[in-house]
């Protein structure tokens, strides 16, 4: 059984991901210790919340040199979902500009609705349409309906790191890859069967 | 495309489901766990869960039963009831509960709103405003319907979305429970008024009733519940439903 290491950088609801990785076969922890991330065979960073309070709160716990040690030098598969896709990217600029994880090169910014009936946040369900190769779409189809709930969106540097968009502001980056390290703007543990097949995806890496 | 969500929602009181008319005349209709089961099984858009005797009684939210229904809940969930302080959101949203409602705490605290929005995210802070009276007289009323506070719904909901909700709740409590269709006129001043989602709930007896929400009412989403629950209605016909009238649902 994959041993998931949840990162606990006190950023929400870790309760749901630690269920949704039981229920896809993996054994989850929750930790934010480095002898368990060591151990563990990959690295969920999950999270809600704004994204200067999630580097702090990283930062904080010495976790921004732990989690790129382990995505860089020991090559383990890191999925960030949500605030924690965000958090891969080189800078923020969700209450002021704050520099990211760098580990998928780009930014993070504020959604811009194109429409009169456009809201922000992006609350509900909307399209992943995969754009690129990647392993977690796995079985599933391209156009299929996941959760999201955000106000700000991923901006690749490199293009080709960019392997999902959503129809939604013009369409944005839902799903970032860099070799071992994914990142999901919407919420596989809140999106029923096709998200559990998402996350079996990436706990078969 | 984003789609229009259909929530069940679900009324909790002293460890069962309840169900009444006009925020009054409770009935049990069942227990809170099976329902979570059958809806997650159904593949429901998102679920909210109200305890609607926390505020009132003046209790915490019930922490150990939000854990509870969490675990079989693999879909978006918005806790409400009780909810007053930043501690009390940390801890629904730490135990599986993906947004929280605030509806007396919003008013009595509007800072909490932005407070909330500022630590875990403006997506998570869902304000519910639950509102009495009709056009020219409405009035939003706090404590489960029984305390009137004065405040218009528009420039309450205008107030919230400026602290940083992310999404509105807006019951009429008038509609409530009757399944004669929601107050559109209600939903449609609000939707107007504010950018952020909202969630029109209060009077759906049909499929149309929603429909009329979402095309006149511009609300994102419509939460239901004695339909549910007194009907062979279901939220996934109210898609098909939907969907027919050229709504984007998810199917």
């Amino acid at each position: 059984m994959k041993r998931a290491a949840i990162i606990d950088y006190g950023m929400g609801n870790l309760d749901s991901v630690v269920r949704a990785v039981e229920e896809c076969g993996g054994a989850p922890e929750v930790t934010d210790t480095r002898e368990v991330i060591e151990h563990a065979s990959c690295l969920i960073l999950p999270g809600v919340g704004a994204f200067a309070d999630g580097m702090r709160q990283l930062r904080e716990r010495g976790l921004d040199v732990v989690l790129r040690e382990q995505a860089l030098e020991r090559g383990i598969p890191l999925l960030g979902i949500c605030l924690g896709m965000q958090l891969l990217a080189t800078t923020g600029h969700e209450g002021g500009s704050t520099r990211g994880l760098n580990l998928v090169p780009g930014e993070v910014i504020r959604l811009e609705p194109d429409g009169p009936d456009v809201r922000i946040p992006h609350v509900g369900w909307n399209n992943v349409e995969w754009t690129g190769a990647c392993p977690l779409a796995d079985g599933i189809p391209s156009g299929k309906d996941f959760y999201f709930v955000h106000s700000y969106h991923f901006v690749c540097a490199e293009p080709a790191h960019a392997v999902a968009q959503t129809p939604y502001c013009g369409g944005f980056v839902s799903c970032v890859q860099r070799k071992n390290i994914f990142g999901a703007q919407f919420h596989p543990e809140k999106s029923q069967k096709v998200g559990q097949q998402f996350l079996r995806n990436f706990l078969s890496l | 495309m984003l789609k229009v969500r259909v929530i069940p929602t679900l009324l909790f009181k002293e460890f069962g489901l309840v169900k009444g008319v006009g925020f009054d005349g409770w009935r049990r209709v069942g227990s809170a766990m099976q329902a979570v089961k059958v809806y997650n099984m159904r593949e429901v858009d998102e679920i909210i869960f109200v305890d609607i005797t926390a505020t009132p009684e003046g209790h915490p939210p019930d922490f150990a039963a939000v854990d509870e229904l969490a675990d079989d809940c693999f879909m978006p969930m918005c806790v409400g009831g009780g909810v007053r302080t930043l501690e009390d959101v940390r801890r629904l949203l730490q135990v599986g509960a993906d947004k929280v409602c605030l509806n007396t705490a919003a008013v009595e605290t509007p800072e909490l709103v932005r407070e909330v929005g500022q630590r875990f995210g403006s997506q998570c802070a869902v304000v519910s405003i639950d509102v009495k009276g009709g056009p020219g007289r409405y009035e939003v009323y706090t404590h489960c319907g029984t305390q009137p506070t004065a405040k218009e719904p528009v420039a309450h909901a205008r107030e919230m979305e400026a602290l940083g909700a992310g999404e509105i709740l807006l019951t009429s409590i008038d509609r409530d429970g009757t399944m004669t269709g929601y107050d559109i006129e209600l939903v449609r001043s609000v939707t107007d008024a504010v950018s952020i989602p909202v969630i029109a709930s209060g009077g759906a007896g049909s499929y149309e009733h929603m429909a009329q929400a979402i095309l006149e009412g511009r609300a994102s989403a419509v939460a239901a519940a004695s339909i549910f629950h007194f009907t062979q209605q279901t939220p996934l016909e109210a898609k098909r439903y939907l969907n027919e009238r050229g709504i984007p649902v998810r199917l």
